[in-house]
């Protein structure tokens, strides 16, 4: 019920980031994700980034269709 | 007691309801009746009009201006006309900024030059400001424009045809983006520009009688305008989800605000019905303009019933509706 | 069954249930957040709209919901200011930009979106944002399920599981299922993988685990840190699932700490009991007892430019889905 989009974290200043979604930028609050670092993907729902995204499990999925 | 809601004037279904309720029930007569983008009238005139209410007025990429100019333009272009002659009515609330104005102006002028079409009247009233919610005072413009229509060229909505391909110019969703995004403080930042661009030129450098339907998807989008056609020739569209090209910030912007590109107004981007011998020549001539070098075959008329469908990238086929009031940005 | 109404969306909008084989069915949950929250909820809501000076802040996805008399859409029209916000934290700029008016943000959502409130809610007591307030009117994802697995009249094998309530949750929170569960993405191939890993599940002979077919942002401890944001600010309470019923700890209401935060005891509204629209079948649609066509007013009285029922209307209910996607 939630639509959270991949972007990646391009600066960070205390508890807020910017993030870009394919040259979409928006400031993103860290509040819910300490520990992220510049350079991290993140999932971002209402403004906040609430999960770090394995960029390699994600390609995994795709790969396994993209095969058949 | 029942009122206009914005729904009512979004372009989807909503909107057709009211203005064939109240509107075309009252002023029905066969030409009207056709209810393509121009009217077609004495023999070989285009004949159409448009208000403009965009907000904000400025906006990335253009203004009410330079809209009110080339939806108009776009209009006659799409019923394969030469546009010729507009009109310009202005309806200004008090306060309005002298130098916005002035502005707008120049827009409409510049727009019109490279277009080539003349402003030959017009008409200008000041209104009382509303205030309230909107407390920046409004523009509001209506264009209205004269075009002549080639010999042999029969362009309407109710011209598909089963085999026919249909060529999109190019990417879609950027100008409701840009415009959204313009008018939220939804705080993104990034290339969302409005597609703003008058199609006359890129039209003619294609058109011959084997082009049966144009159609720039201005409110409502890709889909509203796909369904139209549909239901005004008759005939089944199927699409394919691969070949419509969005910009990855657009996308970006649409997953974002949970909305469909689909369904997502374009003001410089148009639809082709073209006999199937003839497409890919069509497609060619497109390429080559600076307007369509996304252009692509995003699908064919079939025989079959009346309607819209789009063959999804993992190979189902579903149906494609347009949408029922105002596309609102969601979080679910 | 899908529980999450945005799978239910990509579902349909992919056609999966036309390529899947006749002996997989798929029904949708109540995972449509805005249509299960109750009418008399959205009515007072809505009631706060035509408070003077108050400014009514929400997600698009409320917007257009039919109250008892009327919805935000229509109160806009008529003059009240609502306005859609992208993130919670936009209020605060609201409030800041008007500190003689009263923002209010109607908190619907699922444990996706509790979180960003919770912390939209530490940061408003940080700036002293006393014109900031919100409806609480959250629910919790495994108490339904707990409530769905019990119920008669609910028949599942299997659930694919919401994927970004399950970011912040974690697979741990499904311990207590007792038939196979997949945490699934949102692509139509997550999704079909889901339903593979889930077929597979079906009638394996240990009790198998909930399993994460969304490895790239799914962890079995899900996302500790705003668990922690989230309980800080508001505790479970019983809570009333619109067609469904009351489910004991399923709902979220403000720790005494942050009540001056809560928009129901600020202004004092009073929930009116509402009553169901007739011949709506929201309820049993939710339970995935019944399917979208299946109910009488589907299509026929019940449409998106005239919804009856709160499954029509959220772009994320089934019958929204149905209608717009096709059966498929």
């Amino acid at each position: 019920m939630c639509l959270a989009i991949p972007g990646k974290v391009e600066s960070i200043s205390g508890d807020s980031s910017e993030v870009n979604f394919s040259g979409l930028k928006r400031t993103v609050s860290l509040k819910l994700l300490p520990g992220v670092k510049t350079g991290d993907y993140v999932l971002v729902h209402a403004g906040f980034a609430i999960q770090t995204v394995d960029k390699h499990a994600a390609k995994k999925t795709l790969k396994l269709f993209k095969g058949l | 007691m029942a009122i206009i809601e914005l729904s009512h004037g979004s372009g989807g279904n909503k909107a057709r309801n009211i203005i064939k309720d109240i509107f075309i029930s009252r002023f029905s007569n066969p030409i009207l009746n056709i209810l393509d983008d121009s009217a077609c009238v004495e023999g070989d005139l285009a004949f159409t009009t448009d208000s403009f209410v965009v907000e904000p007025v400025f906006f990335p990429g253009g203004d009410i201006g330079k809209l009110s100019v080339c939806g108009t333009v776009n209009d006659l272009a799409m019923k394969g006309a030469k546009p010729l002659y507009l009109s310009a009515s202005f309806i200004i609330e008090e306060g309005f900024e002298m130098d916005d104005l002035g502005k707008i102006a120049s827009s409409m002028a510049k727009t019109a030059k490279e277009a080539g079409v003349l402003i030959v009247t017009g008409d200008t009233k000041v209104v009382d400001r509303r205030g309230g919610l909107k407390p920046a005072p409004q523009i509001y413009i209506t264009t209205a424009g004269i075009g002549k229509i080639p010999k042999d060229i029969d362009v309407s909505s109710k011209n598909a045809t089963p085999g026919d391909a249909i060529i999109l110019s190019g990417t879609i969703a950027d100008h409701g983006v840009s415009i959204m995004n313009a008018r939220n403080d939804f705080g993104f930042k990034g290339d969302l520009k409005s597609d703003c661009a008058s199609l006359n030129g890129i039209v003619e450098a294609f058109l011959s009688k084997d082009v049966r339907v144009l159609r720039d998807p201005t409110r409502g989008g890709l889909a509203a305008s796909l369904n139209e056609i549909a239901k005004t020739s008759k005939v089944s569209i199927v699409i394919e989800e691969d070949k419509i090209p969005v910009l990855p910030q657009v996308k970006a912007a649409c997953d974002l605000l949970g909305l469909d590109p689909l369904h997502v107004a374009n003001e410089g981007k148009f639809v082709a019905f073209v006999r199937q011998s003839s497409a890919d020549k069509a497609l060619k001539k497109i390429k080559t303009h600076k307007l369509g070098k996304n252009a692509s075959i995003l699908g064919f008329v079939e025989k079959g019933a009346t309607g819209v469908s789009i063959k999804t990238r993992v190979g189902s086929l579903r149906p494609l509706g347009m949408l029922e009031g105002e596309q609102l940005p969601r979080i679910c | 069954m899908e529980v999450c109404g945005t799978h239910t969306v990509a579902i349909s909008k992919n056609g999966l249930r036309s390529l899947l084989p006749p002996n997989i069915r798929l029904f949708s949950g109540p995972g449509c957040p805005v249509c299960v929250t109750p009418q008399a909820e959205i009515d007072a809501s809505i009631e706060l709209a035509k408070r003077p000076k108050t400014i009514i802040t929400t997600f698009g996805d409320m917007i257009r919901v039919p109250g008892t008399r009327t919805s935000l859409e229509k109160e806009k029209a008529e003059g009240s200011d609502v306005r859609v916000v992208y993130s919670p934290l936009d209020c605060l700029d609201i409030a800041k930009k008007e500190p003689e008016k009263e923002i209010v943000f109607i908190g619907v959502g699922f444990e996706t979106t509790s979180p960003a409130i919770a912390a939209t809610v530490l940061k408003a007591k940080e700036e002293k944002a006393h014109n900031f307030s919100v409806i609480p009117a959250f629910k919790l994802i495994p108490p339904a399920l707990q409530a769905l697995t019990g119920a008669k009249d609910v028949r599942v094998d299997g659930f694919i599981l919401p994927g970004h309530v399950s970011t912040i949750i974690g697979a741990d929170a499904y311990g207590f299922l007792e038939i196979p569960g997949v945490i699934a993405g949102f692509e139509a191939e997550d999704i079909l993988e889901a339903i593979r890993m889930i077929a597979k599940l079906i009638g394996a002979r240990n009790r198998p685990p909930v399993q994460i077919q969304y490895k790239s942002v799914v962890k079995p401890e899900g996302n500790p840190a705003a668990l922690k944001v989230l309980y800080e600010v508001f505790e479970p309470s019983d809570s009333n699932w619109r067609g469904i019923g009351t489910i004991k700890g399923s709902g979220l209401v403000f720790r005494d700490k942050y009540r001056d935060f809560d928009a129901l005891k600020k202004f004092d509204v009073k929930m009116r009991s509402a009553k169901e629209p007739a011949g709506c079948s929201c309820g049993s649609i939710l339970k995935g007892v019944k399917t979208p066509p299946e109910c009488k007013l589907f299509g026929k009285k019940c449409t998106p430019e005239y919804p009856v029922g709160p499954c029509m209307v959220s772009s994320e209910g089934a019958c929204s889905a149905y209608y717009k996607y096709g059966n498929n």
